[in-house]
């Protein structure tokens, strides 16, 4: 049978094909969405791109709680009565499909009035109607088109958006100074002693004066801020020889014109600024629009449905469930409170907490933590606590978080401009002595050259474009970086420490091994067909493996909790469940198995395991060369063996980790001055992902998932790993190699600065020059290094 | 010649509207979203074409 692709979604339309208009779907959902917009002749859509859509989840009740004013009122940004704005973040726009279509929402819906969408932000505005649809219907309409916004406590809180636009003031600023000051410096530079000339000269460096003033009390700014921090805390940061630069050539140049001596050096203060800042923009842009800067509450609902005594459901936001408080958790909802089952069962999702992607089934009574998702329908629990006491609030709460910058990271820059700042300020005074005993008037000119010369302005912008586009290289091979810093830090690394669940394991596969009496065809499809009455997840994993078309009449079906499935077809008993269920004797089990019994006799098990990622043992391989490697995991020794098998070369095998284990461990090794990757995909490894000095976090679904790690990578980048760290390593070599231009063209300026001829002319030549050169080299030498190790 | 005073001031003040405009336009968050104006420009105005029944779509998939 030829594979078909969905129409809307794209995947692989599987069993379940469902045909309609001539098309085939993947799933109800796919179907609704195309059925909508077809209605609305908005088929526009998939001409755009295509299978462009993202099947719709299932959302019945799930955005009840924006029907609660206070919680709606927090997402509403404006409101006038009549028409109202909200902004929501959309994971899943992807494509120009996406935009076409999110704005042409108002055809959907009469009410909505305009619809923006930001695509570098995955956001969209939406100005509608509140007499025709309420913000609750707003929700439920682009979610029912797959495009299901984002709702969390994050959002709920006021962000201020003041902080970059203030970056764009300050280039704006000192650009506008630069060219100005530029031109008019121009006339003086030839030096022609001419009559107008020698006329308009107070006039052009006054106004040259009044340009700079901005720029350098404004635009320079935060560099003296850094500069003053810096040397408060006693460290000779990058900034120090900068803002040294800088005002010294401030001064000096006021100097010259008060004095009518020359015409100063305003072009390349101006320019200086401008470049570094022009540096900055750069690093600021390449900073993707993933938020690293997530806690706990990002995970966690804004709001649950509270069941009231007589029955009533009332939306609260979560801050207000009070211990004894009866809620209701739809299904794929997280458990806000650590909590009592009420309802008879529940399938419990603990992934974000254990790293476990199997449900564990519940029953009434069982204890539920914080953090679980209910996976089957709807359920109902007690709390126990509040939310500020749970369980993985504890987790989240642990010191690692709390510190500013855990991995006070030094970088190469600082590294480098402490000693370069001590031999220019020697030069500088060893010089001064020399001239001081020579002339002593030119001795204030050498040695204010030889600061301005030595600025570094190549030096500091060295390390942002080599890094700066680093990251985005890695970011377009779906690796995401949360700063530059982190590059350096992977350049360091002598220990990779990788979880086991989802991280080398696949999250959406299960490997199903049968072992025992072989099976007929006709008793794999008899299983097959059982199966398909099953809701169980394990169920629903073996039903996509077993390749057989159904058959049979399926005459009785059981369905008994936690324990197994029944039923009778041709005449034939079968049995699908724990060894306990079809008769065997308990075998606590070290794996995950189903067993199958026909007719009383028990034929075999069905094994899970782990589906390890693609490329694992490679990589392993490669990886081994030059790291150690130690694998942790929160599961018990069922896989050990295998593991072994699989990956002789992994130094250290630990099962039965608890995330503080996990953390304990990283910190042991840390001890012993080995910077440490950590590699996990959740919740439950967070501490030790903050606590490594680079914490990656592997991702099946970008959008979904990223804890306080230091990097996001794609899961089908996994295998890659090896030589994103040969990369970073490499990233290193360029930045060291454009240190090295930027010192050879101080070096030429101070040659000039102390035989005392640094003439303005010759300082803003060479001030862009240094500048753009190193700025090329950074940015071709790392794209040609990516595009030699990455194809 | 004293016109050169009168000439640098001018394009002086000049210089200094555009840029008083253009801080007035990242103000107003023209520059916030600089990608998605471009795509848009690119969807076809709508024309709602009568949907006669058995029309074939042959999609061209854009990768």
């Amino acid at each position: 049978m030829s594979k078909e692709n969905c129409y809307h979604c794209g995947l692989d339309c599987n069993d379940e094909r469902i045909e309609f208009d001539q098309k085939s779907f993947c799933c109800n959902g796919c179907r609704t969405v195309y059925e909508i917009l077809n209605q609305h002749q908005l088929t526009g859509y998939y001409d755009l791109e295509s299978n462009p859509g993202t099947a719709p989840k299932d959302i019945k009740g799930k955005f009840d709680y924006l029907d609660n004013e206070d919680i709606a009122a927090q997402l509403i940004e404006f409101d006038d009565q009549e028409t109202a704005v909200a902004n929501f973040y959309i994971p899943t726009i992807h494509c120009s499909s996406c935009i076409w279509v999110l704005e042409n929402l108002h055809k959907l819906n009469g009410g909505i009035k305009i619809a923006l969408v930001n695509f570098p932000k995955k956001e969209v505005r939406i100005t509608f109607r509140k007499g025709e649809i309420s913000l609750k219907q707003v929700v439920e309409l682009i979610a029912s088109i797959g495009y299901e916004p984002y709702i969390s406590l994050d959002s709920t809180d006021v962000k201020s958006e003041k902080t970059d636009r203030k970056l764009i003031y300050q280039v704006a600023i000192a650009g506008f100074a630069f060219g100005n000051v530029m031109m008019l410096s121009f006339p003086e530079y030839f030096q022609m002693d001419e009559y107008w000339l020698n006329r308009f000269k107070p006039f052009f460096r006054g106004l040259m004066f009044l340009l700079s003033l901005p720029a350098l009390l404004y635009s320079g700014r935060d560099y003296f801020i850094s500069a003053f921090k810096g040397l408060r805390h006693g460290i000779l940061n990058i900034d120090v020889p900068i803002s040294l630069g800088i005002l010294v050539l401030f001064f000096r140049s006021s100097y010259e014109i008060i004095s009518q001596t020359g015409q100063g050096y305003f072009d390349s203060l101006t320019g200086l600024i401008f470049f570094l800042l022009l540096g900055k923009i750069f690093q600021q842009k390449t900073y993707g629009f993933l938020s690293f800067e997530r806690d706990y509450k990002s995970y966690f609902p804004i709001a649950v449905t509270r069941i009231a005594g007589d029955k009533e459901e009332q939306n609260i936001s979560v801050h207000e469930i009070q211990q004894g408080d009866r809620l209701l958790i739809r299904n794929d909802e997280i458990i806000p409170v650590d909590g009592i089952l009420i309802s008879k069962q529940g399938m419990i999702d603990y992934s974000f907490v254990t790293g476990e992607s199997i449900p564990v089934s519940k029953r009434s009574g069982d204890k539920l933590f914080a953090g679980g998702k209910q996976t089957q329908g709807a359920l109902e629990m007690e709390a126990i606590e509040t939310v500020k006491q749970s369980y993985l609030t504890q987790l989240w709460s642990h010191d690692v978080f709390k510190k500013e910058n855990p991995k006070n990271i030094k970088s190469l820059t600082d590294s480098i401009s402490k000693q370069f700042t001590i031999i220019i300020l020697s030069i500088a005074f060893i010089s001064g002595i020399y001239w001081y005993f020579q002339d002593k008037s030119a001795a204030f000119q050498v040695v204010s050259a030889i600061l301005i010369i030595a600025c570094p302005c190549a030096l500091a912008l060295s390390a942002p474009f080599s890094l700066g586009n680093m990251i985005r290289l890695f970011g377009k091979n779906k690796f995401y970086l949360k700063n530059t810093a982190v590059i350096e830090s992977m350049a360091k690394v002598g220990t990779i420490v990788f979880d086991k669940t989802g991280t080398i394991t696949s999250n959406r596969k299960s490997e199903i091994v049968y072992e025992g009496k072989e099976l007929e065809n006709t008793e794999l499809r008899m299983i097959k067909t059982i199966l398909r009455s099953s809701n169980h997840p394990l169920s629903r994993i073996l039903y996509d493996q077993i390749h057989s078309s159904e058959l049979g009449e399926l005459t009785q079906f059981k369905e008994f909790t936690s324990k197994g499935i029944e039923g009778k077809i041709d005449e034939k008993r079968i049995l699908l469940g724990s060894s306990s269920f079809v008769g065997l004797e308990d075998k606590e089990g070290l794996d995950t198995s189903v067993y199958v019994s026909i007719d009383d006799k028990v034929k075999g098990k069905f094994v899970f395991k782990n589906a390890y990622r693609k490329g694992l043992r490679d990589m392993i391989k490669e990886l081994d060369l030059k790291y150690h490697i130690s694998l942790l995991s929160g599961d018990n020794e069922g896989e050990k063996i295998r593991l072994e098998e699989l990956l002789p070369e992994i130094d250290q095998l630990l099962f039965n980790q608890k995330p503080e284990d996990k953390l304990e461990f990283i910190k042991s090794i840390q001890e012993n001055k080995e910077h440490v990757m950590m590699l996990g995909d959740g919740l439950n490894d967070a501490g030790a992902l903050a606590q490594s000095n680079v914490g990656i976090a592997i991702s099946e679904n970008i959008n979904v998932f990223s804890p306080a790690c230091d990097a996001i990578l794609d899961a089908s980048k996994f295998d890659q790993l090896p030589m994103f760290l040969k990369l970073s390593k490499s990233t290193i070599g360029v930045i060291k190699a454009s240190f090295v231009i930027s010192f050879l063209y101080n070096i030429i300026g101070l040659v000039f600065a102390v035989s005392g001829n640094l003439s303005p002319i010759v300082a803003a030549i060479l001030m862009p020059i240094s500048s753009i050169s190193v700025v090329l080299f950074a940015t071709v030498s790392t794209n040609i290094l990516a595009k030699k190790i990455l194809s | 010649m004293n016109i050169i005073f009168m000439l640098i001031i001018a394009s002086l003040v000049i210089a200094v509207i555009f840029f008083i405009l253009f801080v007035k336009s990242v103000r107003t968050g023209q520059y916030d979203d600089v990608y998605t104006p471009s795509v848009r420009m690119l969807f076809d105005d709508e024309l709602v074409e009568d949907k006669s029944s058995g029309k074939k779509s042959n999609q061209n998939s854009i990768n």
